[in-house]
């Protein structure tokens, strides 16, 4: 626990560095700069309120993007995204596949623009979203992605591999909607 | 052989996590295994393209800035020799202070309101998505913005008019919310702003003010604890008449 007569200072100097990125995967999972903000300022109000009870040693940054998503998934948005994605059980999958379609993801890459990518990404549901943002875009390992959506790091894996098929899946779509 | 159970560990490979062992391994069947060596290499070049395509939103300064104030006036007051980076710190704070304090004065009050409320008309028009409610419909658009705001507003019947309502969006003024409304005559967009009128926060004058600000024509006046502003590149006939119609909606 962090002790309150002691640097209780250093919550900002821990915070403050996570903010850009913080507020990026907000606006990714809302999609809207002003519930991204909103949603920024409740995770660092309540992070400040518990800091208290933050664990020293244990990892700062899961603890503030678990802070977030929680927050997010008790927003009207984060309830409704949440809602819609499809309810299959992410243990029962194989944690991989092979490609959604026949092309090879080289060939599929190297038609793919930044702007596609990040069409996928919005148009995935927000379980995988999150998923995909914290594993490539933030580099957690799976052990934090574990902490911060508080599942195993078996379902961490089985999840990643489906939001990715889905991503692949969404891409070739994009691609052959383009073509057409 | 089958490379499927090589194929379930290339996500972890790529993502550098799993084991030595299992890695180590895997390594070696891929320099066997051109098939899944261009698997590994697709999914590295995917996981590449998708984080430099997430890093895509940044919060703003200002923004920054409120939540820095909000952790400061939370904590309050810490005691011991952690105070001293902190008086640095409001020592700096205290010089831009002293230093916008000075800007502020080369540039009146009222001048400086209205460029803020043009930036924010201009950003609009230059944005992709310059509303967050797309309606035509006063009854759509309202509605929109209960929860939203501190206050609530009359949008004006447009059927007879040359006006026509585009949409709006929450947007900020001053750290307060207020409604950005966008209207479209012919060609012209007009940005109708409606913010709550604390005392000071908006220099303007009580009466309605027509004023000439970058070229863009300007009406604003303060009515039941609200300021109305109305700008664009339209006439001052224009901006006048849309003006007129939010009075005449607002006193109904």
């Amino acid at each position: 626990m962090v002790d309150r007569t002691g640097d209780f200072g250093s919550f900002e100097e821990l915070a403050m560095p996570h903010f850009a990125k913080l507020y990026n995967f907000a606006h990714w999972l809302t999609q809207d700069r002003v519930a991204a903000e909103d949603l920024v300022q409740e995770t660092y109000m309540k992070a400040l309120r518990g800091f208290s009870s933050f664990q020293q040693g244990t990892n700062f940054r899961a603890w503030m993007y678990k802070i977030l998503r929680n927050t997010f998934l008790t927003t009207r948005s984060g309830l409704k995204a949440w809602a819609s994605v499809s309810l299959d059980s992410d243990d029962g999958d194989k944690p991989t596949e092979p490609a959604a379609s026949e092309t090879p993801e080289s060939v599929l890459l190297a038609r793919v623009q930044q702007e596609t990518i990040q069409s996928a990404l919005e148009s995935l549901p927000v379980k995988f979203r999150e998923i995909v943002l914290l594993c490539d875009l933030e580099e957690m390992t799976y052990q934090e992605i574990g902490e911060t959506l508080g599942i195993p790091i078996g379902t961490v894996m089985s999840r990643l591999s489906r939001a990715r098929k889905a991503m692949r899946g969404l891409l070739v779509e994009k691609l052959q909607g383009a073509s057409r | 052989m089958t490379c499927d159970p090589w194929r379930e560990k290339l996500d972890a490979y790529v993502d550098g996590d799993g084991s030595q062992e299992d890695l180590a391994s895997l390594e070696a069947h891929l320099r066997t295994c051109p098939s899944c060596a261009a698997d590994a290499l697709g999914r590295l070049q995917m996981k590449r393209m998708t984080q430099a395509a997430g890093a895509r939103y940044s919060p703003s300064p200002q923004f920054r800035l409120r939540i820095e104030k909000k952790i400061q006036t939370r904590r309050g007051p810490v005691w011991g020799f952690a105070w001293m980076p902190r008086l640095a710190a409001v020592a700096v704070a205290l010089v831009l202070i002293i230093a916008s304090a000075a800007l502020w004065l080369r540039h009146s009050a009222r001048e400086q309101t209205l460029a803020e409320l043009l930036d924010l008309h201009v950003a609009t028009m230059a944005s992709a998505n310059p509303v967050d409610v797309i309606s035509t419909d006063r009854h759509t658009v309202k509605p929109w913005f209960q929860g939203k705001l501190p206050f609530t507003f009359n949008l004006p019947e447009l059927q007879n008019s040359s006006f026509k309502l585009v949409g709006g969006r929450v947007m900020y003024f001053k750290h307060s919310p207020g409604a950005q409304l966008l209207f479209e005559l012919r060609n012209h967009q007009l940005s109708v702003f409606i913010l709550q009128d604390q005392p000071g926060m908006i220099p303007l004058a009580i009466g309605v003010t027509e004023a000439r600000e970058m070229a863009f024509n300007v009406e604003t006046w303060s009515e039941s604890g609200l300021r109305y502003v109305v700008m664009g590149d339209a006439s001052p006939s224009d901006i006048h008449e849309l003006s007129e119609l939010l009075r005449v909606a607002g006193r109904s």
